[in-house]
Formats: structure tokens, sequence, C-alpha cells
């Protein structure tokens, strides 16, 4: 209600004070409110699966097309850094949860701590990342920007049961780095917003905000942070796993 | 007030959102099957087991995900509503794979 409708109607301004400060006038009562935002935060999701859906859905055909360069390029994936980063993700989704429990018992300071530690666990995952990159350019195996596909036709003196491919299909490997920096490198995205987000959601919680029974942001942030989670969880037996004994 | 089931509250509060508040013991309990199945995941994939790598992977992958879902992401303790829209949207982008998956498979290959 604007100014002007309190200002000639005072029985009604008086009124607008039963209601909790943080509820906008379209909404009949919080819980209204608060169905609403998570609605809509699911329906932002769902865009986001039919997004990663897209990928997933063209590395399994590509696969399929090229599977001994599929099989070859994911050999040169570290399972020891694949599963590390897998656990800190899961990690962070439990401090993530926690978080959203402190804000829920309004606990200021864990609310804080919970947040910060999501944020360290975000850094760690982008930096074994970041390491995962540079062994793949030092290896020149970033289709596009520095290419080599020499070693694919050579026998891997780490996988002896690996026939080396032919040059053809050596070629074909820059099918599987490509979709593999695009869909890693989508979902490294999506964790840099998220650690963006977390670290203006720390500062506002500093000032006291979501500790006072109105926590939808931190709610609905948790659904994104536990989404970019369920999205690492199918990358990396995808891109890391499935091909090991093919 | 009568004793009502628990489907009649639920089918006279079509909206309703219960404050439900998930108690730390059942996210650490959740936390721990998810590394559980990740350590899983990762000696499955030592094993040869043939065709069957892809598919243990991809299980145990979903069933990851249903945990994230129903207990991190509250979907065991929403609305209707809310239930509805995530059911909807999966089941909606399985049509989606599922045809164009299908589209290939019936397409010659190995011929391409």
């Amino acid at each position: 209600m604007d100014s002007q409708a309190i200002a000639t109607h005072p029985d009604q301004a008086h009124a607008e004070h039963e209601h909790s400060p943080y509820l906008r006038h379209h909404f009949a009562n919080l819980e209204q409110q608060k169905e609403t935002s998570t609605f809509g935060m699911w329906l932002f999701l769902l865009t986001e699966i039919m997004f990663f859906g897209g990928l997933f859905c063209a590395y399994l055909i590509y696969r399929n097309w090229y599977y001994p360069a599929f099989v070859a390029g994911s050999h040169q994936l570290s399972i020891g850094l694949g599963a590390f980063n897998t656990a800190v993700l899961i990690c962070s989704s439990f401090t993530m949860a926690m978080g959203v429990h402190a804000a829920e018992m309004r606990w200021r300071k864990p609310l804080i701590g919970w947040l910060l530690a999501t944020i360290f666990l975000g850094c760690v995952f982008l930096g074994v990342k970041a390491i995962e990159y540079n062994e793949k350019w030092e290896k020149h195996h970033v289709p596009g920007l520095n290419f080599s596909a020499a070693g694919f036709t050579k026998q891997d003196p780490k996988y002896p049961e690996d026939r080396p491919l032919a040059p053809d299909m050596a070629e074909k490997t820059q099918v599987y780095f490509s979709l593999y920096f695009a869909m890693t490198g989508m979902h490294a995205l999506h964790m840099v917003i998220g650690v963006s987000i977390l670290v203006i959601l720390v500062f506002r919680a500093w000032a006291g905000a979501y500790t006072q029974g109105h926590m939808t942001t931190v709610e609905n942030f948790g659904l994104y942070w536990h989404f970019v989670d369920i999205v690492w969880i199918f990358l990396f037996p995808l891109l890391y796993l499935i091909s090991r004994h093919q | 007030m009568s004793q009502l089931t628990e489907k009649e509250i639920l089918d006279t509060e079509p909206t309703h959102h219960s404050e439900h508040i998930v108690s730390p013991k059942v996210y650490g309990l959740i936390f721990a099957s998810l590394l559980c199945l990740t350590a899983l995941t990762v000696a499955a994939s030592y094993v040869d087991l043939y065709a069957f790598n892809v598919i243990v992977a991809l299980a145990i992958a979903c069933l990851k995900a249903v945990l994230v879902i129903l207990f991190f992401m509250h979907v065991k303790y929403s609305s209707r509503l809310t239930k509805l829209t995530v059911a909807a949207g999966f089941f909606t982008f399985f049509v989606l794979i599922t045809m164009a998956m299908t589209d290939y498979i019936s397409r010659a290959w190995g011929m391409w």
C-alpha cells in the first residue's frame, strides 16, 4: 500500500501494521509468499536442468558415435582429482544445508560460519578444477586453442590395454574435450556465480539479515547450490568413470 | 475438530507448506550416505563389469541426486505444488532425452 492510501485511510494503515514487515502487498500471507518463491525457484532450476540436459544428451550421442575417441579422452582425466572434487562439493552441499538450518533457527554466527565454509569449499573445488585445466593445456588437450592429437596415435604406457587410435579417430578426441570443457566450464561458471552470491549473503547476514524469520533468500540460494552439486554428481561418472574399463 | 487422515488434510490445504525444520541429524546421515556412495561408485569403476559399468555408475548417480533433492532440497517436506513441479520437470526432461535417443537408436548405428 502506498503512502497516499495510508494517509487517506488511516484505519487501513493501522491494519497494515498487523502484517509482517517483509510480506509483499500482493501476497495474502507469508505462507503463500514463501510457496510462490519456492515455486519460482524450482521453475528456474528446471530450465537449468533442460540446459545441462541438452549437454548430457549431446555427450551420450557423441560417445556412441566416436566411442574409441571418448574412451581414450576419458583416460586422460584423473579419477583421484575428480573423486576429491566430488567429495568437496558434497561437503559444500552439507555446509549449505546446515547454513539453511542455522537461518531457520535464527542463529546469526553459525549461519555466517556455515556460509563461509561453503565459500571455502567452493573455492577449493574451483582451485582443483584450475589444476585440471592447466594439465589439459600442458598436454595440448584444449580444442581450438592448443590441441594435438599426436598422443592418441601412439601407445600410452599408462594404459597398456588401450590400442593406439587411427589418425582420423584420434582427431575426434577433440569432440570429447570440447564437451568436457563445455560441461565442466558451464558447471564451473555456475560455481563462480554461486560463490559470488554467497559473498553477498555473508555480508548481509553479518548485518543481521536472514535470522529474523525471513530467510527465503538463503533457502532459495541453497536450492541453487544443491542443484549445481547434482550436475556434478552426474558429470563425474560420465566424464571420469564409465570409460575406465572400455 | 474431528480426526482427519493425512490425505484429507492435504486435500483441504492445497498449498500447505509445513514449516518443517529438518534436523542436522538427517543432514549428517544424508551427507555420510553421499560420501559412501561416491566411494562406492569410484570403487565400482575399477571393477570390469563390461556394459554394466555405465549402468551401475548412472544408477548410483541417480540415487545420490534423489537423496540431495529429497533431503537437502527439502522436497520430501515440501507442499504438493513443489513436489508436482519437480516431478513434472524431470518427467519432461526424460521424455525429451528418450525421444532424442530413440531417434538416434532407430537410425543405423555405425553407418554414419
